[in-house]
């Protein structure tokens, strides 16, 4: 008995403290700066981590730094070039040396790979998951890492589930009871505190701590918003400093729920499965949403996959067909503190959302980019191109032309055939054959 | 890529694999990275889908002939030795390869064993020769749709013609090496990985 009222005694108190300190300050947007002095501790613990392990090992860090430079020399010359001949000459036995060259290249090293596993790190930060070459250095270094596993997963973890649940709980009723009334501008506004405290709540329940920059190019109403695409969790950084509407399939279970949920406060669109397919359909519908320019803007994230942060890869053209005004926004993470890098081939949901919340933090940038239309003359695809360029170049990201269906899915042919295609007019060219 | 380290430890056999493809330990702990990169069940071996996957490989007209020449003699999965033993005929000639012991096997990247990648690349039933027919062949998968049969049939006769000297309508690896005698393979078939 005893027991049990000493267990409740202390479950109310560690309720009170939450509702306090972290509840009751989202909803109005105001920070109490407890998040600010938990991650000046920790860059100064991983500071003086980084220092001694730099002590100990010198010799191991130089080979694994070079290692993220490129590995191999290569020869970038083009296939003209490199089959060694003029245009119209004839095949050669020997042409086969330039092709096997270059696949053997790309079996050593290619730029897409390594895309979709998750970033290494220059200087381990004190994580079990990050140790690849990090071996003993020293007893107060192992007693720091024990004490970090200790505060992550005893202090931390069981904090931010409680805050994740309590968030999710408060989305879902939140939004169900803003559903309920008749549409005005006092539903508008409700809706809107409803998402953003809820919002704010999720990104403390993972430690976030999220910088913006240039707030005056935040989406407006009637735009569509694109981002680089590293997890899920990118929906809720964006969200926690605006109001979105988002795009995707409608899922079961519990995302499901929230999704009805959300769509009852206000306007999202949300697909079926078999929808989706139809292009033409979505576009239309899009395209509906935008046109109503007291709709909030659209979220969508053109890559269509996770990529793990270093790189932007191909923008799918469908959502700059739309038409509208396109503000681009670059997110950009720390991966010191926390990787949020989702593989989902390795990871499922959970067990993802577990990782998470036993990383330090979640550390990001956001910056709102300038609006852009697309210009007379200018198709989807090279506008698309356009606005992945401005993003790589703001977020410090390097630009790739693959397609992030790769990680799933093997390269189209026309790729392959575009090879097949110079190959031959070299060979056959000006049809001069005996 | 999780917590294992990629010290040369934890290569099997990398003494044997060091002596027999002439690969520095730091080279070969950069292709075991890269092996575990491609592996991505973490079989312990690659498959043929895993280099399927590689974007750039797959857009290359020869991507399959090269996919192949990992798996010999019809197997299934190539383990880190056989993914090293191909890519090892790649490695530039270096002076001290030059200084042979005759009694030691040719090293991997000899110019002769360069040839003979190439050759197999071409000798689709790895019967010894490139018949007129198997030069067809890989002539298409160069060229795709971009050539018709006729002009193709051409070239491929052509090109045997010229190569063959016994007159037997198929190239052999002799005459194939005797044809690129004056052709710089060791340069145009070396791929150098940076220290």
């Amino acid at each position: 008995m005893e027991g049990a009222e000493l267990a409740g005694k202390i479950l109310s108190t560690w309720l009170t403290l939450v509702l306090g300190f972290i509840l009751l300050p989202s909803v109005f947007g105001v920070s109490l700066g407890i998040s600010e002095i938990y991650m000046k501790i920790l860059v100064k613990t991983l500071e003086w981590a980084t220092i001694r392990i730099e002590k100990g090992a010198p010799k191991e860090l130089t080979l694994k730094n070079s290692a993220s430079v490129g590995i191999i020399q290569r020869d970038e010359s083009p296939m003209e070039k490199g089959l060694s001949g003029l245009r119209g000459r004839d095949f050669e036995l020997s042409d086969v040396f330039y092709f096997s060259k270059k696949g053997l290249e790309a079996i050593v090293e290619d730029e897409v790979t390594q895309r979709f596993s998750s970033e290494e790190l220059v200087s381990w930060n004190l994580l079990t998951r990050t140790n690849v070459n990090f071996h003993y250095i020293s007893l107060r270094l192992t007693m720091v890492w024990v004490l970090g596993v200790i505060v992550r997963y005893c202090v931390l973890l069981p904090l931010r589930v409680t805050l994740a649940f309590i968030g999710i709980s408060l989305l879902v009723i939140g939004t169900t009871l803003v559903g309920q009334l008749p549409d005005s501008s006092l539903k508008n506004w409700l809706s809107e505190l409803v998402h953003l405290t809820c919002c704010r709540i999720c990104v403390r329940a993972l430690s976030g701590t999220i910088h913006y920059h240039n707030k005056q190019y935040r989406p407006q109403k009637g735009g569509i918003c694109v981002a680089n695409h590293t997890s899920p969790i990118d929906v809720l950084i964006l969200t926690t400093d605006g109001c979105y509407a988002m795009v995707g399939q409608v899922h079961g279970g519990l995302m499901g729920i929230i999704q009805r949920a959300m769509v009852k406060a206000c306007p999202h669109v949300w697909f079926e499965r078999s929808e989706m397919k139809d292009r033409h359909l979505v576009t239309k519908r899009l395209k509906e949403h935008i046109a109503d320019k007291k709709k909030l803007p659209i979220l969508i994230f053109p890559e269509g996959t996770c990529i793990n942060n270093t790189s932007v890869m191909m923008f799918k053209k469908g959502s700059f067909e739309i038409g509208g005004t396109i503000h681009p926004v670059a997110i950009k993470y720390n991966p010191q503190f926390g990787d949020a890098f989702w593989n989902s081939s390795k990871y499922n949901m959970v067990s993802y959302l577990l990782r998470m919340m036993t990383s330090w933090a979640i550390v990001c940038d956001v910056w709102y980019m300038p609006p852009m239309t697309r210009e007379v003359g200018e198709d989807a695809v090279q506008f698309a191109n356009r606005v992945k360029s401005a993003i790589a170049r703001q977020g410090g990201l390097t630009e790739l032309p693959w397609d992030g269906g790769l990680k799933r899915a093997k390269v189209k042919d026309t790729f392959k055939e575009e090879q097949q295609k110079n190959y031959s007019k070299m060979i056959v060219g000006n049809g001069s054959l005996n | 890529m999780g917590s294992r380290s990629s010290h040369a430890a934890v290569i099997p056999d990398v003494d044997s694999i060091r002596r027999e493809t002439g690969f520095s330990q730091a080279s070969l702990i950069r292709l075991h990275h890269r092996f575990r990169a491609l592996d991505r069940n973490k079989k312990g071996y690659l498959s043929r889908i895993d280099l399927q996957q590689i974007g750039a490989l797959a857009v290359n007209p020869l991507g399959d002939r090269i996919i192949e020449s990992f798996f010999p003699n019809g197997s299934q999965q190539v383990d880190f030795p056989g993914f090293v033993r191909v890519l090892a005929h790649f490695r530039p000639v270096e002076d001290e390869d030059t200084d042979l012991d005759p009694k030691k096997p040719e090293p991997l990247n000899s110019r002769r064993n360069k040839l003979h990648y190439a050759f197999q690349l071409y000798d689709l039933d790895r019967d010894g020769k490139i018949s007129r027919h198997e030069m067809l062949q890989v002539l298409r998968l160069m060229v795709g749709v971009q050539v018709t049969e006729e002009q193709l049939e051409n070239i491929a006769d052509r090109t045997v013609q010229e190569a063959d000297e016994d007159g037997d309508g198929a190239v052999s690896f002799l005459e194939f090496t005797k044809s690129l005698e004056k052709m710089d393979v060791e340069q145009k078939m070396s791929i150098r990985i940076l220290k």
